[in-house]
């Protein structure tokens, strides 16, 4: 940004030159990082490249074939070459392709790649963060293992290469590259670069924008897909020990450019281009997926012409609305509750009204039948009495009768009466 | 998913190559350009354009653009100035930051607020620009350094010197010079510079610190330096001729004080530690612990804005999003506790009704059960009586009709 600056000449050696060395410096000293992840079958020598690559032996364990998914593994490494110590991470597919479903295989190494990219992420956006002194794992570099039929990609290359190319920089290696013939190999190389052009694939190219390195990366790009032999087994030749495979026809010198790719691939990936691999990763990869992530959570900026957009009023806004519905889903529920008691209360209501309504009429069948049962007493009753009456005054005629004469019936009567 | 990281240390046996790392480094970093904000702060008069146009050769300030003593301001502005400066290969674009009007006003109460307000809204345009979810290159206007300029009174810091540097020292590398070093004499210097050192200590003034090396060489010098802080220094628009050699300097009667001799005035330690060894860790400094103080503290007051700070202390280490997810995981979590008592409550309560419900009924029932019987008794007894009844009156009509009989038996 040289807005409004205008270029000013020097008087005499100010000093400041010394800025790229000032940056080197605390590079050096902070340490370098870079991750590597090996995507391919089981049995394209990943581990072995790996090795021969970085003229070490990485512990492993031995692979296994039926996995019940892919697994990715990784193991990070302290590394130092002269004064530049590397923590090199690499990742490992473990099944890849073993599966007879194919279609999740690739699935896992995009979640692997994401889930880098969101550590990252959710460091960035923590309130009180170090990321000077993050431990970076996001990938930087995907080395794509090509089984070296000499024909074609296979569709499970096409398929995962085009979900990787825009998280990851791809570079395209053609493993155990030994297995074909020269002739074979230059065909087989065009066959994968169309496919891979046809298909819209982006892999990664060196960059031919500092002239320092144009060139020759220039010259490299046309390579791809390097063709690799992989060997940590020394074989000497002539007075030398090189990394080299045997064959009873001959043997393949890994670090000879007539036989393979391997020096190639090392100067790309290690000498050249290893500082831009890892800032594409950061300025492109990781800035595509932050967007995306952003875009998915509601987040956005404001248009060009308005004010500049404020994170502190978005923050606020996201979190009002996001109170906002959490206390609409709180509302809602308290509202159905309330909405049930009343329901049950009325249910419960009606069977109360119910029971009441079925004792009154109970009731009232009572107060008819207890009116009935006084009714009928009365009548018995006044029965009684009239039979009562009756025989008072049958004995009244009875005693007037007898005490007129007769007193023998009276007797009888009285006794019989006893 | 699966994921193990396992850490190893492994030696190398031969070449790999990423020793070369450092000149991808260098290469990238001399392709995009440096850039380097700093700001003068000071009173008018104590030669901070004369200063900067030593430090970087050249005429940043010039008849055409002249500096801020030439500029007559009532109130304190702050004022920038960018050049594009090209050496060894190397771009720098250079923004000078300075403050014209600074302590000249009679009363001088805040007038390092437009300081702090200019360099807080470089954070804050950096923050805007770092939070943007389309994020592109992010020019960097951030103030990675302040000179501040003592007045060679010989005696200590003035009030507003003290002010200003406890205001600002949490907010920008502060780098505090002595200005008009050759108005002093070395014992004059030495002195000043103890007191004024005396001075921000017993102030707690964070001035900027150079960072702890390994290298015992680069250990040694800067304990030199900071031995000689304050740095005084001289600065000078003008070369003279000094035994056959052209110098910067002040040209006295009796003799010239020159702008880099080291027994005249720390001006060349302080030319190399800003621009040559320095330059660098200042934009570190200011990047990590500045502008993340600056930027950690305006997130806190957004994302807790109203809720009491202290209580959330402990989650600042989370980030925004986390922190919403969180709240998201423990509302639900709430939510389903509260529909769980809820339910339970409500559960009870239809219980106790039904309950209720059933005793009603049972007591109705038992009300209606004891009715019946009564009427049942009350029947039978009835019954019993009407029986009784019939049985007498069966009874008393057939011994009157034997009466009757008897009569009639009589009577013949």
């Amino acid at each position: 940004d040289g807005e409004g600056a205008r270029a000013v000449p020097l008087a005499g050696h100010v000093g400041f030159d010394s800025m790229p060395d000032q940056l080197v410096n605390k590079s050096v000293n902070h340490g370098f990082c870079f991750n590597i992840l090996c995507v391919g079958e089981t049995g394209l020598g990943k581990s072995t490249l790996m090795d021969t690559l970085f003229n070490t032996k990485f512990e492993g364990e031995p692979t296994q074939h039926n996995q019940p998914g892919v697994t990715l593994k990784s193991n990070t490494y302290e590394l130092q070459e002269s004064n530049v110590r590397l923590k090199l991470t690499v990742v490992n597919t473990v099944g890849f392709g073993d599966q007879i479903n194919k279609e999740d295989s690739y699935k896992s190494i995009v979640e692997f790649i994401d889930a880098q990219f969101e550590a990252y992420l959710q460091e960035e956006l923590k309130i009180k963060r170090t990321l000077h002194s993050y431990h970076d794992t996001r990938i930087h570099a995907c080395l794509y293992f090509i089984a070296p039929t000499g024909h074609s990609l296979k569709s499970l290359d096409l398929v995962t290469m085009k979900k990787l190319d825009s998280k990851v920089n791809i570079i395209p290696i053609i493993a155990k590259s030994d297995a074909i013939s020269k002739s074979e190999l230059a065909k087989f190389k065009i066959k994968i670069t169309s496919e891979l052009v046809s298909n819209g694939v982006q892999i990664y190219q060196f960059p031919t924008d500092d002239e320092s390195v144009a060139e020759i990366n220039s010259t490299m790009n046309s390579h791809l897909p390097f063709a690799v032999v992989g060997s940590t087994e020394e074989v000497k030749i002539g007075n030398k020990m090189v990394k080299a495979r045997q064959y009873p026809w001959g043997t393949v010198q890994v670090e000879n450019e007539n036989h393979c790719d391997f020096v190639k691939l090392r100067e790309m990936l290690i000498r050249v281009n290893m500082e831009d691999l890892r800032e594409q990763t950061h300025t492109r990869h990781y800035e595509l997926y932050r967007r995306c992530k952003l875009e998915e959570m509601g987040f956005k900026d404001t248009d060009p012409d308005s004010k500049p957009f404020s994170l502190q009023e978005t923050y606020e806004a996201k979190r009002n609305e996001f109170m906002g519905e959490l206390q609409k889903k709180e509302e809602e529920m308290r509202q159905m509750f309330v909405q049930r008691v009343k329901e049950k209360e009325a249910e419960l209501k009606e069977a109360e009204k119910e029971l009441h309504e079925k004792f009154d009429r109970l009731k009232k069948l009572h107060q008819d039948e207890k009116k009935k049962v006084e009714e009928k007493k009365k009548s018995l009753d006044d029965e009684l009495n009239m039979f009562k009456q009756k025989k008072t005054a049958a004995e009244l005629l009875q005693n007037q009768a007898q005490q007129a004469g007769g007193s023998t019936t009276l007797k009888r009567d009285k006794e019989r009466k006893k | 998913l699966y994921f193990s990281f396992d850490y190893k240390f492994k030696n190398l046996e031969g070449y790999v190559g990423f020793a070369n790392l450092p000149n991808q480094v260098y290469r990238k970093s001399v392709k995009r350009g440096f850039e380097f904000t700093l700001m003068v702060v000071g009173e008018s008069g104590l030669g901070k354009s004369t200063l900067i146009n030593s430090l970087f050769l050249t005429d940043l300030y010039s008849p055409e653009y002249p500096g801020p003593s030439h500029r007559i301001k009532k109130t304190v502005q702050v004022e920038q100035s960018k050049v594009l400066v090209k050496e060894g290969g190397v771009q720098l674009l250079l923004t000078i930051v300075d403050t014209p009007g600074f302590g000249d006003a009679v009363d001088n109460s805040n007038c390092w607020q437009p300081v702090i307000d200019y360099i807080d809204s470089k954070f804050e345009d950096y923050l805007n620009a770092e939070s943007r979810v389309n994020r592109r290159q992010m020019p960097d206007s951030r103030v990675q350094c302040c000179l501040y300029f003592i007045a060679p009174s010989g005696h200590g810091l003035k009030p507003l010197d003290i002010e200003f540097m406890k205001r600002l020292h949490e907010k920008v590398n502060i780098i505090p010079l002595i200005a008009k070093a050759d108005t002093m004499t070395p014992e004059e210097c030495q002195q000043f510079k103890r007191q004024i050192m005396k001075e921000i200590q017993e102030h707690k003034i964070k001035i900027y610190e150079f960072p702890e090396t390994d290298d015992e060489e680069e250990m040694k010098m800067i304990r030199k330096i900071k031995d000689r802080l304050p740095l005084a220094v001289v600065g000078s628009n003008t070369i003279i001729e000094v035994n056959g050699k052209r110098v910067r300097g002040r040209q006295y009667p009796w003799g010239v004080a020159e702008v880099e001799n080291g027994e005249h005035c720390d001006f060349t330690i302080l030319r190399n530690m800003l621009i040559r060894t320095h330059m660098q860790d200042l934009k570190d400094v200011t990047n990590n612990v500045h502008y993340e103080n600056y930027r950690s503290r305006k997130l806190a007051a957004v994302t807790y804005n109203g809720v009491d700070n202290n209580k959330n202390k402990g989650q600042l280490t989370k980030s925004p999003l986390a922190q919403m997810e969180e709240e998201r995981r423990e509302h639900v979590s709430k939510m389903k506790k509260m529909e769980q008592e809820m339910e339970q409550v409500f559960e009870m309560k239809v219980k106790e009704k039904l309950q209720k419900l059933r005793d009603s009924e049972a007591e109705l029932q038992r009300r209606h059960e004891q009715m019946k019987k009564n009427l049942e008794a009350q029947h039978r007894e009835l019954e019993e009586k009407r029986r009784q009844h019939e049985e007498e009156k069966a009874n008393w009509e057939a011994q009157q009709r034997i009466l009757e009989q008897q009569k009639l038996d009589a009577s013949r």
